[in-house]
């Protein structure tokens, strides 16, 4: 019996310390307390301020796109095998629903060439499907498979360009991922924690034209000021100062003058890709949209040897001499490493979004707000929690300090939870808390009341003890495993704030048989070894 | 201390007045509901705009409202709050029809605020409502060129120390006097005298501005509805099987009159369903169910010690037992929702609202609905049984012959 109590409070203060480590860390001081406790219990952005967005992507965006490629591309291969036709369009779609409905029609290929247009299409465009509408007229479209490959591909790229966007904001914990049935509804949830400026926020994120590849006029100059001097003050016409990304903490300031019109910009810009060189050096190689690559091309052809700069932001991310005439699809070589043409092309990629995105929720809540209902829920929660001691203590006495550390600790092993689970506590998971803790003084009152039926019918103190958790075992379980099932369900096919309601609770409950039924057992049975005489209980 | 030792109450033979108590609230809560023309959805389900501002001082509502219905077509709302702690805040929403609405009726309040209260055309800063960037960005240059040399870094750190300080309680996002900054830290008679000159105080801080658009609205509402219902059903398939199907048919029908009371209630005292209030009215459900699932289960040990009793007499039996741990487990429970919803401001007005209404109905239903409904069906049988010569003789008490023999542990 000794051993088996000695062996039980090993499990419960090896719990406490874990817990407690989770929650505070090992701090030096008072001040690093309240810091490591504010950082491993994360607050959502309902309780202390922030901007939350929900956006949707216009996949049919992307869906037209490639479709106008297509057909650009088709026109060209007509031609090339001497099809003649009538006419090509590609139809108009305003709803993301519809985004299935984008087709390119092709109208009057003569019937004599109709068995050789069918073998180009097949044949060129495996990701189309050709449907005949009568004997001179087709339309073709995204095969299903490749359409929800596309939209989901949109929707990555769009995750990852305003992922990329914010980074620039410089925020250190904002979050941005698919939202709800995001293959369906084309949905993404940014969070921006301590943003209060949400105006500003969905600026950066909705822009898209804010990559541009500048010429470089001149520069480098070592600051601002000794740009200004160059040019007696006042800067040439049409061109403006712009300053290169610093790469590391004592990288030295550099500045470039530009021309102030870009010679091609985000928008234009399809794809990007960091690979090596025959000769294995770094490059970023990186395609134009048809009509940006015809630019560029007079451009790069007018301009060998000098040099563009590739602008985000207004900050220089890579400054680079051109060497030919590049059309729509060019290379950046004689990069200096790896992660140097990643970033490259993560950053030509971030300056379009692949598709408009469109607002479909914006919450911000002022950091005041966020302070104000921290302050009033902890009193509250702490004139409930001290209310529910004292009427504990009041009616089970001794008795009720057991259920008091048993709630106590069940807290802890929660907070603790959601410290090592990384998750975030909302009003709706402080919900959830408030049906544990709820709950948790159930199963202790569950058990007392039972002991003191115990009591009453006879029994000795230890047998109505014994008999009093047996018995309330079975109901406790079956209290806690219909919640858990509803959490299960809730948390299935729940969105958002359900789900965060069913994590904590479930948490909690786990923590509850813990405590109510293992802690507060070791409690009653450390108390009771080697009294077997025991008359009375404070119960 | 012991408050309730040996009662007993002959709780089914009073269950009448109690369940048409419930439908007489039930009704009241639906006609409540039909009279005002549906559930009143927070714009969490039905979409729009909703602003939270701060004022000075006692806001005229007249004024706000009038200026809104001016600018913005629809249904508007404009109210104040009740709670103590929301003093001299005003809740402005409006409707909205469509997602491009979304940044425009943002906009157009901003606007109305700043005509009615603040001070449009001075070129100032309103540093009430202004962030940590856009004051940044106001001072930089009038600083450079009054001569107080400080790198961004430091003027980053001063700019947050001030927002820090407006936005920490009691200013709660307002203060009346610029002098009150001049103690921060970092702050020194040059700051003071550029921030006097680029910013002014409004008489007002926007706290909370929330916009939904219909299309989410209305999916949020579906998906919280489905998973709610989803989730009952679990729960009737677990008590089905861990007691009989009647139990669970039971405590389901115990649970959902619990929370269309609640829904009920929601709607008499004019109070919204928003997104925290079903996160309760969740709550709620697992409460109530905890209180049937525990009178349930003395019900089902004592149907295996008294064998010959009849139900009716052996649920009061169970629920006089239970009686003080559910008269305790209520209470505490109740103690700190109550606390919830003295203390605990707005934001939570709602949620703990639901909450009290909830464990008031939930209480009572356990004993008042579902034990009733499962009496209801055992007599209802037995009655057919009587009629059945073959079964006339199968003893009533042996009815839940499907709990597990663990369970007598």
């Amino acid at each position: 019996m000794k051993n088996n109590i000695s062996w039980r409070a090993v499990v419960i203060v090896a719990t406490i310390v874990l817990c407690v480590f989770g929650i505070i860390g090992v701090p030096k001081s008072g001040a690093e307390l309240k810091q490591n406790f504010s950082k491993n219990i994360r607050l959502g952005l309902d309780l202390k301020g922030g901007t939350h967005l929900v956006m949707q992507v216009q996949v049919q965006d992307a869906v037209k796109a490639d479709a106008e490629q297509t057909a650009d591309r088709l026109k060209e291969d007509l031609r090339k095998q001497a099809i003649t036709y009538g006419g090509m369009d590609v139809n108009e779609v305003s709803r993301v629903e519809d985004a299935n409905k984008v087709a390119i029609s092709i109208k009057g290929i003569p019937s004599t060439q109709s068995s050789s247009f069918r073998s180009l299409v097949s044949e060129r465009y495996p990701t189309y499907i050709l449907t005949a509408q009568n004997s001179t007229d087709y339309t073709m479209q995204l095969k299903p498979t490749d359409l929800l490959d596309l939209e989901s591909d949109t929707v990555k790229r769009a995750i990852d360009t305003i992922g990329n966007r914010i980074d620039e904001l410089g925020l250190a914990e904002k979050s941005v991922q698919p939202y709800g049935q995001s293959s369906s509804t084309f949905q993404i949830l940014i969070q921006l924690p301590g943003v209060d400026d949400p105006a500003r926020a969905k600026e950066l994120i909705g822009t898209a034209a804010v990559l541009e590849i500048c010429d470089v006029k001149d520069g480098p100059y070592a600051s601002r000021e000794e740009g200004l001097a160059k040019h007696g003050g006042i800067l040439p016409l049409g061109t403006k100062l712009a300053r290169a990304k610093p790469r590391g903490s004592g990288d030295v300031e550099q500045w470039y003058l530009l021309g102030k019109t870009p010679v091609v910009n985000g928008a234009e810009m399809r794809n990007a890709r960091a690979g090596q060189d025959e000769f294995r050096k770094w490059e970023t190689s990186f395609t134009l949209s048809q009509d940006g690559g015809r630019r560029f091309g007079r451009y790069t052809e007018a301009n060998i040897g000098n040099r563009l700069a590739v602008v985000l932001d207004n900050q220089i991310v890579s400054v680079a001499t051109i060497q030919a005439r590049i059309e729509d699809s060019g290379r950046i070589t004689g990069l200096g490493s790896e992660d140097e043409a990643v970033d490259l092309s993560r950053y030509l990629r971030s300056g379009s979004l692949p598709a408009r995105v469109i607002t479909n929720e914006e919450r911000s809540i002022g950091p005041s707000l966020g302070a104000d209902s921290i302050h009033q829920g902890i009193v509250a929660g702490i004139a409930g929690l001290l209310a529910v001691i004292v009427a504990m203590l009041v009616y089970y006495k001794r008795a009720g300090v057991n259920a008091v550390l048993a709630l106590i600790l069940n807290t802890v092993v929660l907070l603790a939870a959601v410290s090592y689970f990384h998750a975030v506590l909302t009003l709706p998971g402080i919900a959830g808390i408030i049906l544990t803790i709820g709950m948790a003084v159930d199963s202790n009152v569950l058990i007392f009341e039972r002991i003191r039926e115990e009591l009453r019918g006879g029994k000795s103190v230890i047998a109505a003890v014994d008999a009093g958790f047996g018995k309330a075992w079975w109901t406790i379980v079956d209290t806690h495993v219909t919640t858990v099932v509803s959490c299960a369900f809730l948390f299935l096919f729940g969105e958002g704030p359900v789900r965060g309601f069913a994590v904590t609770l479930v948490i909690g409950l786990v923590a509850n048989v813990f405590t109510a039924v293992f802690v507060s057992r070791t409690i009653f049975d450390y108390e009771l070894a080697g009294r077997r005489q025991l008359q009375e209980l404070s119960i | 201390m012991e408050l309730f030792k040996n009662t007993n109450f002959d709780f089914l033979g009073k269950k009448w007045p109690f369940i048409i108590a419930s439908l007489v609230l039930t009704v009241a809560g639906f006609g409540s509901i039909i009279l005002q023309g549906g559930i009143k959805f927070g714009i969490d389900f039905k979409g729009g705009t909703l602003m939270t501002v701060k004022f000075d001082d006692k806001p005229n509502l007249e004024k706000i409202r009038s200026a809104v219905n001016a600018r913005i077509q629809g249904e508007n709302t404009v109210q104040d709050f009740t709670d103590p702690a929301a003093k001299n805040e005003v809740e402005i929403g409006t409707e909205m029809k469509n997602e491009t609405q979304l940044n425009i009726n943002r906009r157009a309040l901003e606007e109305i605020l700043l005509n009615n209260f603040g001070q449009p055309n001075n070129g100032k800063l309103d540093f009430n409502n202004a962030s940590q960037q856009s004051l940044v960005e106001r001072l930089r240059d009038p600083l450079a060129r009054a001569g107080v040399a400080m790198s961004d870094q430091q003027l980053q750190a001063v700019a947050k120390a001030m927002m820090d300080y407006r936005d920490t309680p009691p200013r709660s996002g307002l203060i009346h006097d610029f002098a009150d900054l001049s103690s921060l830290p970092g702050v020194n008679a040059g700051i003071m005298n550029t921030l006097k000159q680029e910013c002014y105080l409004a008489p007002y801080h926007i706290l909370k501005t929330e916009m939904v658009g219909p299309k989410v609205g209305a999916e949020l509402r579906n998906k919280a509805v489905y998973a709610t219902l989803y989730a009952l059903a679990g729960m009737l398939v677990y008590i089905a099987f861990r007691f009989e199907w009647i139990y669970g048919l039971g405590a389901v029908i115990a649970v959902f009159h619990d929370t269309l009371i609640t829904i009920g209630l929601f709607s008499i005292f004019h109070e919204e369903i928003s997104m925290t209030v079903i996160a309760a009215l969740l709550t709620l459900v697992g409460y109530s169910m905890n209180d049937t699932i525990v009178i349930f289960d003395r019900i089902r040990e004592n149907i295996k010690i008294m064998r010959r009793e009849p139900l009716e007499s052996l649920m009061n039996k169970s629920i006089n037992q239970t009686l003080s741990r559910t008269i305790m487990t209520s209470g505490l429970t109740f103690l700190t929702v109550i606390a919830l919803f003295l203390f605990g401001g707005p934001v939570l007005h709602g949620f703990s609202f639901a909450l009290v209404c909830g464990i008031i109905v939930g209480t009572y239903s356990s004993v008042f609905i579902a034990c009733p409904i499962v009496l209801f069906w055992h007599n209802y049988s037995d009655r057919r049984r009587k009629v059945a010569p073959v079964m006339a003789s199968a003893p009533r008490a042996d009815a839940p012959r499907k709990s597990p023999s663990k369970a007598a542990k």
